[in-house]
């Protein structure tokens, strides 16, 4: 083998690739030849770093230095610099204006308060390489629990770790393998929902570009537990460089005896198709993602019987996501007890979030449960951006709530979550600042709970719809007395009534707003204001005449003659005719025309 | 095939024969009929009712149960798409960071609303699902290309690019 003095990764995930990280993997490789260290310095692909706000990301080791938001034409000068004369380019470097030159990527604010096991080998090897995987202890777990676990000691230690599901629901993913084990049946399935549906959150997707052997070591754990022999794992088709990788995964698995017939030379066989998923949010619910692999529209079905005892094509089933199933190996590895140790009294483990909106450093960070929501926007984010002030966190997507800032210092795990009116969900956590107007946030997520929602029973089909109906007029300035209360009756009958976890937990963004933003809803229906200024037909346009040149621009730049004026007339919007494109105040030379909220 | 779609003309009996490959290809396997379509899909650009009945024929289920399936998934498209997709990330980070008014601007550009198609074949604009570029927000796609950390102002130079 090999060895090479130095490393350069190149993160690989989506958000670097769209920013151009292959071409910067190839530019590595000519400017290596042309210094002539191709054979000293290796150039690796790897999955996502987290960091995704400051990509596309190389990080050299052996220094570990982290260069971030680099382009093509930088590669030269961090090969001659860097790697021919030993000196960091500073400017490149992570930290605000260079100053961090000497930190390593582990001390560096973004990563010092995360723990990494889901995550652990995203960034670190290459998602391509079976061989790399293999390295870093990879199918080690599958070894072990092959040759020296009974199914039930692994479902016991799984069950002892207090591993919970990591795809929102938070059931224990041990006793749901305890379930399907029990049934007598020829055939059974295991599945893996990576069906990632929650609008901002990416972590599965991230897990399977960067990680992919992880997904068919515990899957197949998981088969060797339940008695299962066949998996599958569904997975959206908006993810192709995860669909392509887990693809290569899969084929050098089979290539390695590590799935097939007689799996390290034991009798235990296991196998793995991709399904991909076409788009149906409610496909991301247990029983629909079942009908979908089916080959039927994605609807879901009444539970009981549980998927444990009747699921796909009516045999025992279990289903868990790709997050869940990255914590199994490292829980065989190291023991239920080490699990156990790390997190809440119910909430064991960490959790990965996917942090965007308005937040210095999106991208995705897994931190122990338990840190609390101000950590997470403070020190792992990096705070606000242009000095904003913070709004509200929301997690949990279209079924979850929106955390405000007297709730910053909550310990972050499922039950507190639960207890603030919002939940765990996937882990997508986007933070809002005072630019953003929560009314309108709940009319987005029911837009797209009424949009996504199967049709399948009606609380979800008409109920949601309804209240989509209030919050549009509401936003438009036409809302009415009363209408508030509508609001509330409609998401405790359809929170009750629903047929799936979709259904019942779509009215968690108004709740949750009207219990802790019922003020701007007020303002809205009582004084048709839009305190955050985001709701256009609650805002006006107007002309200031002091600094008003009278130039007549914004009338000739109005689509809709709806400014009038001359040299010795001051110009005016008529508020009748204005359409707020904001055209006019885009073009005014002399910034005289303001948003009037 | 109906007579409108210019870009198909030609090639519809080549096409018609891969399809049938890929149908048989899929026959055997359990739940076949997302894949196929999937395929279907990328063969024909869409899925107009033609090919969903040569789907159902082939695979021997019945046209409403393709159909069905084709209309319930956002992915399965019945109409035409352009040469250029541009698609609009919706997710709540991008929304949050202003993706209404880039949606907005593209269609004010464009003279489309959602889910149209120009009637050169050139454009088609969509406003999708979360696509996980969640760091890059907001986020537009025209095919294979990604544009992130966009403003409205930046939309014209990017139609601009794909028109020459």
């Amino acid at each position: 083998m090999q060895l090479y003095r130095s490393h350069v990764l190149v993160c690989g995930g989506t958000g670097c690739t769209a920013s151009k990280s292959d071409k910067i993997i190839t530019e590595f490789e000519t400017q290596l030849e042309n210094s002539k260290i191709q054979d000293e310095v290796k150039v690796v692909l790897t999955g996502c770093f987290g960091l995704c706000a400051e990509g596309p990301i190389v990080v050299v080791y052996p220094e570990g230095s982290m260069y971030t938001m680099v382009t093509v034409e930088d590669v030269k000068e961090i090969v001659e610099e860097h790697l021919v004369k030993g000196r960091l380019v500073k400017r490149l470097l992570h930290g605000e204006d260079g100053d961090n030159s000497d930190k390593s990527l582990d001390s560096a604010d973004f990563f010092k308060k995360q723990l990494r096991i889901a995550l652990r080998n995203c960034g670190v090897i290459n998602p391509e390489s079976i061989e790399e995987y293999i390295a870093f202890d990879g199918y080690k777990a599958l070894g072990k629990v092959l040759t020296e676990m009974k199914p039930q000691e692994v479902i016991d230690t799984i069950k002892d770790s207090g591993l919970r599901g990591r795809g929102g629901g938070g059931f224990p993913t041990g006793i749901k393998w305890d379930f399907a084990a029990k049934q007598q049946n020829d055939q059974k399935y295991v599945c893996c929902n990576a069906d990632e549906g929650d609008p901002g959150a990416f972590m599965d997707r991230s897990i399977l570009e960067g990680d992919p052997h992880c997904l068919i070591e515990a899957m197949a754990i998981a088969g060797y537990a339940i008695g299962a022999n066949q998996g599958y794992v569904y997975v959206r088709a908006e993810y192709p460089i995860a669909v392509n990788r887990l693809k290569i995964a899969i084929e050098d698995a089979k290539k390695y005896g590590l799935l097939g017939k007689d799996i390290l030379g034991t009798d235990f066989e296991f196998d793995l198709e991709i399904r991909l998923g076409a788009g149906a949010f409610v496909c991301g619910e247990e029983t629909a993602l079942m009908t979908s692999i089916e080959g039927y529209r994605g609807e879901p079905r009444p539970r009981p019987p549980f998927p444990a005892v009747k699921g796909l094509w009516q045999k025992p089933t279990i289903l868990n996501n790709v997050e869940t199933y990255a914590n199994i190996p490292q829980i065989i590895l190291k023991g239920a007890q080490w699990f156990s140790e790390i997190g809440t009294e119910k909430s064991k483990g960490t959790k990965v979030f996917a942090v965007g909106g308005k937040i210095n450093n999106t991208g995705l960070v897994e931190i122990p449960m338990g840190t609390t929501l101000r950590e997470v926007v403070y020190e792992i984010g990096g705070g606000i951006p242009n000095g904003k002030k913070y709004k509200a966190a929301q997690t949990g997507g279209p079924s979850g709530g929106c955390i405000p800032a007297s709730h910053l210092d909550t310990p972050v795990d499922y039950d507190s979550l639960i207890q603030l009116g919002s939940m765990m969900g996937s882990g997508g956590l986007i933070v809002m600042d005072e630019d953003t107007c929560m009314v309108d946030i709940a009319k987005f997520f029911l837009e797209f709970t009424v949009d996504e929602s199967c049709g399948k029973c009606p609380p979800c089909r008409i109920g949601t719809k309804r209240m989509f109906e209030i919050l549009e007029r509401i936003t438009g300035g036409k809302g009415e007395e009363g209408d508030v209360e509508k609001l509330e009756i409609l998401a405790k009958n359809i929170k009750a009534s629903a047929l799936c976890g979709l259904g019942q937990t779509a009215p968690n963004p108004v709740i949750s707003t009207l219990t802790y933003f019922r003020d701007e809803y007020t303002a809205h229906v009582k004084d048709r204001k839009c305190p955050a200024g985001v709701c256009k037909s609650m805002m006006q346009y107007v002309i200031s005449t002091e600094p008003c040149k009278n130039c007549g621009i914004c009338a000739r730049q109005c689509p809709v003659d709806a400014i009038s004026g001359d040299k010795k007339t001051p110009y005016v919007i008529d508020q009748e005719k204005c359409v707020k494109c904001g055209i006019c105040m885009e073009k005014c030379p002399f910034k005289a025309i303001f948003k009037n909220v | 095939m109906s007579t409108n779609n210019c870009c198909c003309c030609g090639q519809v009996d080549e096409r018609d024969e891969k399809l049938q490959e890929i149908i048989k290809k899929h026959k055997e396997t359990k739940g076949a009929l997302i894949p196929v379509l999937h395929e279907a899909q990328e063969l024909y650009g869409y899925l107009p009712i033609e090919v969903q009945k040569m789907v159902a024929e082939g695979l021997g289920v019945s046209l409403s149960e393709v159909y069905g399936v084709v209309t319930f998934y956002t992915q399965f498209s019945l109409n035409p798409k352009g040469k250029y997709k541009i698609q609009v990330c919706m997710g709540t980070a991008c929304y949050v960071k202003g993706a209404g008014q880039i949606l907005d601007k593209l269609k004010e550009k464009l003279g489309l609303d959602v889910d149209q198609c120009s009637e050169d074949g050139l454009f088609s604009l969509e406003a999708c699902r979360c696509i996980g570029a969640c760091g890059l927000a907001p986020v537009i796609t025209v095919n294979e290309d990604v544009y992130g950390r966009i403003g409205p102002d930046d939309v014209e130079g990017i139609i601009k690019k794909y028109k020459e």
